[in-house]
């Protein structure tokens, strides 16, 4: 379909902002008398506070409150950033307070103070008095699971937080009826998501004792409901602004940071207080990615078929569920879209352990679950002794099918032209032909893994977006969104689709970036990839609405019946010539200012989505191992995707090089790490954390399969996450097809690599 | 204990008195109210709050504001001239080299000592040259072409507006002396 401005990489609407310095984020707001909070930790991974003295701390210069779990509501909240549901069956788990008196992790925040700056504030911390009662640390699943193990939570036995799974068709039948059987375990590792701006906010009460947070989030109308909650306090009472965001990738989808902050300035007196994590505090007390383990055994005929597949996942959830009993869930439902497998058994564990709180992050459970079914279809290929290519291929679903348990159903694909595209630009064949003997110490191999994902949450989910359009004298028009802009292009992506409806230059199109609770439309923000699917069909539907009135204004003008108008160009014009009627600046002047009919034109609209769109990709992966050092060096990686139309190709091609730059290091260097004895970070910080600098990142190759998904606007699917969920076991297939051993768990790092090449005696 | 510095950021003189603890990245963003100069990790991990001194890019967080007395600070709030984007942030716009912007700031910055150095760069000594900044969003890819673009533009018509002598620049010995 021929689109004006749809499909065109017109420039960021922020990019000049951000190139200036001028775009402000949190930190860059100043209030008078503006006071600093910090946070007291535990330096134990599980323990009671026996006693804590606040005294001296308070005694302090320049201390205005110190607080600790005594002095906060005592309600438990949920932090997951998810819509709120009616149902209390299926509302997130609360289980957490602003302050805890036991502590769950090392960096379990036990106490806070405010104070008039930075260095009072920290001095402060040293004066408070806590005598703690140390517990058993659970440091992992096997251990948080195993019998008569402490219970870190109450109310869950066994530390399981959930074990929902699923099942459907005949698994028995399925395994009977198989040539073979292939079973596989895989282990991904604890990552996080180094977003460049530290969770950050601060807070103050208004004139209208109103508490007014202004924080770097992904979710403002989802932090005014957790906010509500946690301090016990009317809803309305909240005001959430969100500036600009300095990325986010899932750590901003929870309520982190703000529930303190807001308890912070209610303990002095409205007075602002700003809470600023430091980076160290960043990467152990937000979020980070669940680490999963998955045993996988799959029912397949000699030719390739795969019959029936059990999973059984464990799921690492650590001190708080956050989204824990979510992810699991998801990352067992949006595989499904890829193979047509006809029995599934879903077995997962969602475990509680003394660790830092794993959260939503891109991919949310498919980046784990795509790890580990792509590694697990390479062992069949290779046990079977077939190509990886063609098995992939034998089982892939074809578009009409409907999920049996999601009810979702596949109404545009272009699987299979990714796989075409992927295999011709790394030039499979020739390559594969090429490398069939090699010898010396450095091998090389190619790898590829494919991927299905969602468009948004529906119909787990409810899927609200709402958008705003005025129409202005000049016939420009401002754009109001409850979805947010966090770097990833939104804002840019919703100006195009007004910008086309209205047949209008970007330029006159202004979209209000900073999102405002009080008076942003309602949308619950930025997660699972759906705000250029899902409130791309609010920005649709307010614009259409716009584009109604002026049509119908017009005719009032003219006399020329709507039907038979058009607008192009900033013009009325002919719908059957584009023949120009009148300006658009005309009738729009007219809107505002005709003594008789004048009604100032506005649409304010809200989309309740209940559909998903299923985007498709693959990452093909060409590298080289170093079995002398274990180090793999990535030569070519390729990521095609089927998103449906592309709005902005520029902005798409700069999420795909993120998601996969983001996956290159999942597979070869991030990871968290503990002590093993007492749960101690070890590198929670930018350089101890191998986070992929510019020269650790290959050239990124990017395309796309553009297809028209009927469900989406302009014929949209999702592209946010999905570039993040398959470079990591393209390239672990790639190490196999170099050196005949599969490596099983994340990251690939030297040492590991070369410890396993030793044990393969490649060394 | 508190000292009086004068430097000049942005081509403005300034004279105030600092804590002697305090870092250059404070200084800028509190005092003066430079707020595109970033904090993303206060210990000069991450390079977004990279700023020019005396032409040269230097993590302000790790840079005392005392050391700053008598130098020339160029901050991102400084490169446009008179509403004109410079030729390397019309790069980074151009080519898509933006996302969140958090990092932005300081790749602008390191990129405009680069190209004012008047130098060719390979694109490997390009990477190692840029390799203090961290980016998450963009996987480097659209920095990396934003850069060559920029620095060949100023290669070929000096379009680069000098704002100050870059000679310190990949010059060892200077270079240190200026920390």
């Amino acid at each position: 379909m021929a689109y004006t401005i749809v499909g065109k990489s017109v420039p960021r609407i922020d990019a000049v902002a951000k190139v200036t310095g001028k775009a402000k984020y949190t930190d860059d707001f100043f209030e008078r008398d503006m006071l600093v909070g910090k946070v007291l930790r535990s330096p134990y991974a599980h323990a009671l506070v026996k006693h804590i003295d606040t005294t001296k701390a308070k005694e302090l210069p320049g201390v205005k409150a110190v607080l600790t779990y005594q002095d906060v509501p005592q309600i438990k909240f949920a932090t997951a950033g998810h819509p709120f549901n009616l149902d209390p069956s299926h509302q997130d788990k609360a289980d957490r307070l602003i302050l805890t008196g036991k502590a769950r992790f090392v960096g379990d925040a036990v106490a806070a103070v405010v104070a008039t700056d930075e260095l009072i504030a920290e001095e402060a911390l040293r004066l408070i008095e806590v005598e703690y009662e140390q517990l058993e640390a659970l440091l992992t699943s096997e251990a948080a699971m195993k019998e008569g193990a402490p219970l870190i939570h109450e109310d869950c036995p066994h530390n399981i937080l959930s074990d929902r799974g699923f099942r459907m068709g005949n698994l028995e039948e399925a395994f009977l009826a198989a040539d073979t059987v292939v079973e596989g375990e895989y282990e991904t590792s604890m990552v996080q998501h180094c977003h460049l701006e530290n969770h950050i906010s601060y807070a103050y009460v208004d004139t209208h004792d109103r508490i007014v947070i202004v924080t770097s989030t992904q979710i403002p109308h989802i932090i005014r409901r957790i906010v509500g909650q946690a301090l016990g306090i009317p809803w309305g009472r909240i005001r959430v602004i969100k500036p600009y965001v300095g990325g986010g990738f899932g750590a901003k989808q929870d309520a982190c940071l703000e529930p303190l902050t807001a308890a912070m300035t209610l303990a002095v007196g409205g007075q602002p207080v700003k809470l600023n994590y430091s980076r160290e505090e960043c990467m152990i007390d937000t979020r980070r990615r669940h680490d999963f383990k998955f045993k996988i055994k799959s029912g397949v005929t000699r030719d390739g078929k795969i019959l029936g597949m059990h999973i059984e996942a464990v799921s690492n959830t650590g001190a708080y569920a956050s989204h824990g009993h979510s992810i699991a869930g998801a990352g067992g439902s949006k595989f499904r879209y890829l193979y047509a497998i006809p029995a599934i058994k879903y077995e997962p564990k969602t475990v509680y352990t003394n660790l830092p709180v794993a959260g939503a992050m891109r991919g949310y459970g498919s980046p784990q679950m795509v790890y580990a079914l792509e590694c697990h279809i390479e062992d069949i290929a290779k046990k079977l002794n077939l190509d990886p290519i063609e098995i992939r291929r034998k089982n892939l679903i074809e578009i009409g099918h409907v999920d049996p348990l999601s009810q979702n159903k596949i109404m545009s694909s272009g699987i299979r032209e990714c796989i075409d595209k992927g295999k011709a630009l790394i030039r499979w064949e020739a390559k594969k032909e090429a490398y069939q003997q090699q010898a010396g110490d450095k091998r090389r191999g190619l790898g590829m893994a494919a991927f299905s994902y969602a468009s948004g949450t529906h119909p787990i989910g409810l899927e609200i977006a709402g958008a705003r359009i005025v129409l202005n004298q000049d016939g420009s028009v401002q754009v109001q969104i409850g979805a947010t802009e966090i770097g990833q292009g939104s804002d840019t992506v919703f100006a195009q689709m007004v910008a086309e409806v209205l047949g209008l230059p970007i330029d006159r199109v202004h979209v209000v970036s900073e999102q405002d609770t009080d008076i942003s439309p309602f949308d619950t923000g930025a997660y699972a990839s759906r705000q250029t699917y899902i409130s791309g069909m609010a920005v649709k539907k307010a614009a259409e609405e716009i584009k109604a009135k002026i049509l119908d204004f017009a005719w009032g003008l003219t006399d020329i019946p709507a039907h038979a108008l058009d607008l192009k160009e900033q013009n009325v014009v002919y719908k059957h010539s584009g023949e120009s009627v009148l300006p658009l600046a005309e009738v729009a002047l007219s809107t505002y200012y005709d003594t008789v009919f004048a009604q100032p034109i506005t649409s304010d609209v809200s989309n309740n989505a209940r559909v998903n769109a299923v985007p498709y990709g693959v990452t093909f992966a060409e590298v080289e191992v170093d079995l002398k050092t274990g180090k793999i060096e990535i030569l070519e990686i390729y990521n095609v995707h089927d998103s449906g139309t592309i709005v902005n190709p520029r902005l798409a091609e700069g999420q795909v090089h993120g998601g996969v730059s983001m996956g290159i290091g999942y597979a070869l260097s991030e990871q968290l790490l503990f002590d093993p004895k007492t749960g101690k970070p070890l590198n929670n910080n930018l350089l101890d954390y191998k986070l992929p600098t510019i020269m650790d990142t290959p050239d990124i190759g990017v395309a796309f399969v553009e297809t028209h998904e009927p469900t989406g606007s302009f014929g949209v699917k999702s592209l946010g996450e999905p570039p993040a969920l398959s470079p990591a076991p393209a390239i672990r297939n790639a190490v196999l097809d170099a050196t005949g051993v599969a490596f099983n768990q994340l990251p690939m790092n030297p040492q590991r690599v070369f410890e396993k090449l030793k044990q393969a005696g490649l060394i | 204990m508190r000292k009086k510095i004068a430097l000049t950021v942005n081509g403005k003189a300034e004279s105030f008195e600092v804590d002697v603890r305090e870092s250059l990245l404070e200084v800028l963003r509190n005092t003066l109210g430079y707020t595109g100069v970033k904090k993303g990790c206060g210990v000069g991990e991450c390079g977004a709050c990279s700023v020019l001194i005396d032409g040269v890019p230097i993590d302000s967080c790790i840079y005392l504001a005392v050391w700053a007395d008598g130098k020339t600070i160029l901050t991102i709030e400084g490169v446009a001239q008179d509403g004109e984007l410079s030729p390397v942030q019309q790069a980074f716009v151009d080519e898509g080299a933006v996302q969140c912007g958090f990092c932005t700031p300081g790749l602008v910055l390191t990129t405009t000592a680069l190209a004012e150095s008047g130098r060719e760069y390979t694109k490997d000594e390009l990477k190692r040259e840029l390799s203090g900044h961290f980016c998450r969003c963009t996987g480097y890819q659209n920095i990396v072409k934003a850069a060559e673009k920029a620095i060949e533009t100023c290669r070929h018509d000096g379009s680069c507006g000098n704002h100050h002598p870059a000679d310190h620049y990949h010059d060892p010995e200077k270079q240190e002396g200026s920390t």
